[in-house]
């Protein structure tokens, strides 16, 4: 069986980004980008699968600028097959990725897509159910542990009410969440390897879909801030200011 | 046309999170009708019905909807789309789960955990774990969103009851099946709902020592008990208390953190609190920069102490 993973180039997750001074965006210029953390969880995944011998093949699927082929690159060095490159510029929405991905999927025809259950840039936890949706596969999402066997799946997500467990037909669409494992670092010996794996390219257009956004962005602001308060000296002072403040 | 709010629920109770999705499903201006889709969910129905402003509760009960699985949710769901300008969910993770699916089907873009709403197809989110807020204009013919509560006041509950049209749940899927849960049982508040959040992070140091220390303070303020991603990973909460970017959201009138850094992701999830307290024994730790009263001390002689003080 084949694994796609999608992965995503984001801001890295221990920058403090800016709002542009505009109010046009987020400040990207010259500022640290890696791989969604939730897509490295994904590619971890994949790889404990293959190396389980559940799968057989691991295909990285990134879609955007050309400079997301390093972020391919960095699971190709985690130990992924090979790496598809979508070019494609602007902002591309997550019901145009899961469009993208669909098109990957009919050709490649995997067993299982693996990816984050959100990018940590735009938050907005869709790709996975969406792709799942186009396809019309089960979906696992915000999955905490994943056991393939045979020709199901069984993933235990995290809801909102503790643990669930679901067992889905294979093919099928199961997004991750932070607990499921802790992804490994590249060796240096398998960064030099992941520079001579495959990696193919195309575009939105040669994969016969339109990217073009759907929702308009008007504008992106600073969130109203929040001014430090004051130290108190003691638990009981602590107390005090809380009841004078009528919150206890 | 109409708005379809979708209830979430546990099955045994309408949660808040559907009154707060309410007050912003309502701001967007057409009628709404709520969806209680579960098996014996005919009290939660009635509940739904009771909310200010709803014009009819639609009610799909079956085996096949009982633990709100994506699949026979989002069919249910499209099936009755075509009757609605606007389909509508609280970001609980069962809708999380669903929506996305349903937008799909329906070849709409969908809008995530929407904070405000400036127009009928304008809306405000956050990106960046928070730490930026987008509005966004939908040029779609249905709007598809996931609301945050956290941002919305919850709509009230009258006498008056909203008519309810029981509806057909969905046929079995063959590809999806719930094999179990295991779920947090609790007596204390929901998260998502609770006045006082006292919330634990990995200087608790053990599963005992959160429980032991958070406990007593909770039951004492009545509060719900909330903790860090890196008390979840280290194993001393369950994973359904992670309060943060990709946890619970929460807003409470009273957040006090015990023994957290304050990371952005955590921030994230708490900084729209009323007020802030943070316990720390690090005078640079960056939560003192959003807490209302900062207490620089170790946690395991200031939470005795603040329970002294509250006798
Ligand atoms: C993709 C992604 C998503 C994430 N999502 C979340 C999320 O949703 N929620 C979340 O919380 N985190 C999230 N994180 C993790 C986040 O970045 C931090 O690692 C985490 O919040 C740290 O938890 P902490 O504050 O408990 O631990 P630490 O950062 O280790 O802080 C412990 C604090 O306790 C203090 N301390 C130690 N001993 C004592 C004592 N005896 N008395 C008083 N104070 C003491 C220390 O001074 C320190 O400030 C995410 C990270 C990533 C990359």
């Amino acid at each position: 069986m084949k694994i796609i993973v999608p992965v995503k180039r984001v801001v890295d997750a221990n920058i403090k980004i800016r709002v542009k001074p505009d109010g046009s965006g987020v400040e990207l210029a010259n500022v640290k980008m890696a791989m969604n953390p939730f897509d490295e969880i994904a590619v971890e995944e994949a790889l404990r699968l293959k190396e389980a011998g559940k799968a057989t093949e691991i295909i990285v699927v990134s879609i955007g600028s050309a400079t997301c082929a390093e972020t391919i690159r960095t699971a190709l060095a985690m130990g992924a097959d090979r790496g598809i490159l979508v070019k494609a510029e602007g902002r591309i929405e997550p019901l145009a990725v899961a469009k993208l991905l669909k098109a990957i999927v009919a050709k490649e025809e995997p067993g299982l897509v693996i990816l984050g259950k959100q990018a940590i840039d735009d938050d907005s936890n869709q790709t996975g159910q969406m792709l799942a949706a186009l396809l019309d596969w089960p979906q696992g999402t915000f999955a905490s542990r994943v056991a393939v066997d045979g020709e199901h799946v069984e993933v235990t997500r995290e809801v909102d009410g503790g643990l669930q467990t679901v067992r889905l037909a294979l093919p099928a669409v199961v997004t991750t969440d932070l607990r499921l494992n802790e992804p490994r670092y590249a060796s240096l010996p398998n960064i030099m390897k992941a520079k001579k794996k495959p990696l193919d390219e195309t575009t939105s257009e040669a994969l016969g879909v339109d990217a073009t956004p759907r929702l308009e962005v008007v504008a992106t602001r600073e969130p109203s801030g929040r001014q430090a308060g004051i130290k108190v000296a003691s638990a009981a002072e602590l107390v005090a200011k809380l009841k004078t403040a009528g919150v206890l | 046309m109409a708005t379809l709010l979708i209830a979430d629920h546990d099955g045994a109770k309408l949660g808040d999170a559907t009154a707060k999705a309410l007050t912003a499903a309502a701001l967007v201006g057409h009628p709404v009708d709520i969806l209680v889709a579960g098996e014996n969910v005919h009290a939660i129905a009635e509940a739904a019905a009771r909310l200010d402003g709803v014009a009819k509760v639609l009610v799909a009960d079956g085996a096949t909807l009982a633990n709100l699985l994506a699949e026979p949710l989002a069919e249910l769901v499209v099936g009755l789309a075509d009757r609605y300008a606007v389909i509508a969910a609280p970001a609980s993770s069962a809708m999380k789960n669903a929506l996305p699916r349903v937008a799909a089907k329906l070849d709409v873009m969908q809008i995530s955990e929407v904070t405000a709403v400036v127009a009928p197809d304008t809306f405000e989110r956050p990106i960046y774990a928070g730490n930026a807020i987008e509005t966004v204009r939908s040029r779609e013919p249905k709007l598809v969103m996931t609301i945050r509560g956290a941002a919305f006041t919850a709509t009230a509950s009258g006498d008056a009851s909203a008519p309810i049209e029981a509806i057909t749940a969905p046929g079995a899927s063959a590809a999806s099946q719930f094999l179990g849960a295991d779920l947090t049982t609790s007596t204390r508040p929901e998260l998502g709902s609770a006045r006082i959040i006292v919330s634990g992070g990995r200087a608790l140091g053990s599963a005992e020592k959160f429980d032991a220390v958070l406990a007593p303070l909770a039951d004492k303020l009545g509060a719900a008990v909330g903790a860090s991603r890196a008390a979840v990973d280290s194993g001393y909460a369950p994973n359904d208390l992670q309060v943060g970017q990709t946890g619970k959201v929460v807003a409470p009138e009273l957040y006090i953190a015990l023994g957290i850094s304050g990371a952005i992701q955590h921030l994230a999830g708490m900084k729209d609190s009323k007020i802030i307290v943070a316990v720390n024994k690090d005078p640079d730790a960056p939560i003192f920069q959003i807490a209302d009263y900062g207490l620089e001390e170790d946690l395991f002689t200031a939470v005795p102490a603040m329970l002294e003080a509250l006798k």
